[in-house]
């Protein structure tokens, strides 16, 4: 027993040792397995935002008081608005929200010091181009809410009865939404190394015929495929390892957990990712065709994980398909260490969840490959 | 001079070709169809039915009224009440609830002796974007309640007003923004994924000197291999308006001529540009993945179709200057939502037709080279 477990050994680390030799020799490697993650992953920190400040604002000021210069002022001063433009024509404001020059467009009418002297109570015009319809809710929520407090300030009434709110948000107070993406882009990256990177090596070695040299070698399918998937395993962790440390030291983002429940999480993920390359791979004739298969199960994965559209806000039987997505496990898992530092007791339907996925794919994938042939 | 026969000759030739190769047919039309699906039916930035737990320790009629005006409102569902503040760090933790609504004992006695009362709204704020949109949900809430409130109490109207409306997409729907923006992506996903093969394939297969010895003019074969494609992507773009005006209620307020001259224009210039990239990496996969980078992934992340573009740091704003979908993008946002035409598109439409002729340029020119 332990003799034939000791051969079966022998064999698997001779094949490892011969894919290490043959990743290593690929002078592609590095680009694909370094350079790009760190690429993507700078990108994405920075374009996957959503943020709103800045916001384009169209000012058409027809009072022309201290009081409306100073309404347009409390507007600007925290840096959600910025005036890209002024008039007192209604029809230059319309032009700009219709070209797109300006998204939100405020528009103070005349009397407005007045009114607002003698407490017969003024109006501001705000006109939200609701085109970006995430950027307009935000948008409009401050606007609205600094022309009120501006109010209540210049009434001197602020404190005169009425509920007072006060809010908090955990794990993030600033609601810097570059904390919550650059984990799950992580996430996703780890997934694209992996698919990528076994779907096109296995298809490389069947087209180029090695692969049936492996099969009439006396390793059982089962063996192969170990062969086949462990480096791109390994291959997968460095790049954690590597995608983390530029998340923290270059983007600063608060990592509160275990850096092992991470690395725990992180092998049961890679195993569906593995299990999914191994599938497509069994289903191209080219590498090409893996390339796009891989893509065209990475896009809806991506889509359907959380990462940028929230689960919950989906359609019911859309939330149970995520349930069998691994990516929205993991991405979960990845955003509640480095944000809440939660730890594995709490995530432990995920943890579960990303083993029978894993080991489901990667059972399908070798159950397909073994009769593909 | 060019040829009608020769130019559709080769067209027909690389409709076999296409037409043996199902596995990207398929792509070329499950893709437009899976995105849209996804975007018009599944995913969404609107937040709605947030859960929400309540710490009652005032447990009055007017507590539970302004505990009752947030599922009124429609965003917020009450999905736990809790009895000791300790449970609330397990509700967040475990991402059971968004919102956690805290009432202090006294509550209604402040509010009715018009003093402040204090309310606390504690937010998950790990997803930025839902936690900032929940925030604002809960203070218009809370506001409208302050203010009936204490009118109940004879007090008068809020000094300043703000009267708010909204334009183009007056529900602030995310699939109104999206699907506009689809017919971008779409038509770089096929640049990307099809066209860039078209010369490769031809190097591959090692057809590619036959190809240079008939007599056939390189703008002859740059354009015959086009059209297959062009009308691949023009479907495309047709499927997409109709099913996202039709089935997801997108609304078309522009016209639908100019929408479809200024789509054939970039799909052409992205076309180009793809069959460019095809003949420098003489490779299918190599130009597959280059085009990747170089079309798709620009379009989807750098044209303002899902992120905004004014939030990025300065130096990825100055590179979204080169995404030509970016520019595309205020076409078909323009066309479909704001109904605008000619008169505010004019420096998009000069542009698309630049990019056109860069694409075509591209395309021809590298394939000179190749041939001689």
């Amino acid at each position: 027993m332990t003799e034939r477990w000791r051969e079966r050994l022998d064999r698997v680390a001779g094949l490892l040792a011969k894919e290490f030799r043959q990743i290593l020799r690929d002078p592609r490697l590095a680009r694909v397995i370094f350079i790009a993650p760190v690429i993507q992953l700078v990108v994405f920190g920075y374009a996957v935002s959503t943020d709103v400040w800045r916001t384009r604002t169209f000012v058409v000021d027809h009072d022309g008081t201290q009081a409306s210069r100073d309404l347009v002022e409390s507007l600007t001063a925290p840096g959600y608005f910025r005036v890209v433009g002024r008039s007192d024509r209604p029809a230059d404001l319309v032009r700009a929200l219709d070209h797109g020059d300006a998204v939100i467009g405020v528009e103070i009418p005349p009397g407005f010091a007045t009114a607002l002297r003698d407490g017969s109570g003024a109006e501001v015009q705000i006109l939200v181009d609701g085109t970006n319809s995430n950027t307009a809710t935000v948008a409009q929520g401050y606007a609205e809410r600094i022309v009120q407090s501006y109010g209540l300030r210049v009434a001197g009434t602020a404190a005169r009865g009425g509920v007072d709110l006060r809010e908090r948000a955990w794990y993030n107070p600033a609601l810097a939404s570059r904390d919550y993406n650059v984990p799950a882009v992580v996430g996703a990256l780890i997934l694209l190394v992996c698919l990528l990177l076994t779907s096109l090596a296995v298809v490389r070695e069947r087209e180029v015929g090695t692969l049936e040299q492996l099969r009439v070698s006396p390793l059982t399918p089962g063996e192969l495929i170990a062969g086949k998937t462990v480096p791109f395993a390994v291959i997968g962790l460095l790049d954690l390892t590597l995608v983390t440390t530029v998340a923290l030291a270059w983007f600063g983002v608060p990592f509160r957990g275990s850096l092992l429940v991470l690395f725990a999480a992180s092998v049961l993920y890679i195993l569906s990712g593995l299990g999914l390359g191994l599938l497509i791979s069994t289903i191209s004739k080219t590498q090409q065709e893996a390339f796009m298969a891989s893509f065209l199960v990475f896009m809806p994965a991506i889509l359907l994980s959380g990462f940028m559209f929230p689960v919950s806000s989906m359609p019911e039987p859309f939330q149970w398909l995520t349930a069998l997505n691994p990516v929205r496990h993991y991405i979960e898992i990845v955003r509640a260490v480095f944000l809440k530092g939660t730890g594995i007791a709490a995530l432990w339907a995920q943890f579960v969840a990303l083993l029978v996925t894993g080991v489901g794919l990667l059972w399908f994938a070798a159950w397909r490959f073994r009769r593909a042939g | 001079m060019l040829s009608r026969t020769r130019l559709l000759a080769v067209s027909r030739k690389e409709v076999l070709q296409l037409r043996r190769d199902t596995r990207s047919l398929v792509l070329a039309f499950l893709l437009p169809v899976l995105l849209l699906v996804l975007f018009g039916y599944a995913i969404t930035w609107d937040v709605n039915d947030v859960p929400t737990a309540v710490l009652d320790r005032d447990r009055t009629s007017r507590s539970r009224e302004l505990v009752e005006a947030f599922p009124a409102s429609g965003y917020f569902t009450i999905t736990e009440r809790v009895e000791r503040p300790a449970e609330i760090d397990r509700l967040l933790d475990r991402s059971a609830v968004r919102l956690v609504l805290v009432i202090p004992p006294g509550f209604a006695a402040d509010l009715d002796a018009g003093r402040p009362a204090r309310l606390q709204a504690l937010v998950d704020g790990s997803d930025a974007n839902t936690a900032t949109i929940v925030l604002g949900y809960t203070r218009g809430i809370v506001q409208s309640f302050s203010v009936d409130a204490v009118v109940n109490g004879a007090t008068v109207r809020p000094p300043v007003e703000a009267r708010s409306r909204v334009w183009y997409n007056e529900e602030l729907e995310s699939k109104n923004m999206i699907v506009p923006g689809l017919v971008a992506v779409i038509m770089m996903i096929i640049a990307a994924m099809l066209t860039s093969l078209t010369i490769a394939r031809e190097w591959e297969r090692g057809t590619m000197e036959q190809l240079a010895s008939t007599p056939v003019h390189r703008v002859e074969v740059v354009l015959g291999k086009l059209l297959p494609y062009l009308a691949i992507g023009m479907i495309d773009v047709g499927v997409v308006s109709v099913v996202g005006v039709l089935l997801f209620d997108v609304p078309f307020r522009g016209n639908a001529a100019l929408l479809a001259v200024l789509s054939l224009a970039f799909l052409t210039g992205a076309l180009g540009l793809g069959m460019f990239i095809s003949a420098v990496a003489r490779s299918q996969l190599l130009a597959t993945q280059i085009a990747m980078v170089a079309t798709f992934l620009p379009a989807f992340l750098l044209s303002g179709f899902m992120f905004s573009i004014d939030v990025m740091p300065r130096v990825l704003q100055a590179i979204t200057y080169l995404v030509p979908a970016r520019y595309f993008l205020v076409v078909t946002r323009g066309i479909f939502l704001k109904g605008v035409g000619v008169e505010v598109l004019r420096v998009q439409g000069l542009l698309m037709i630049a990019f056109l002729v860069l694409g075509l340029f591209l395309a021809t020119r590298v394939f000179r080279k190749e041939i001689q």
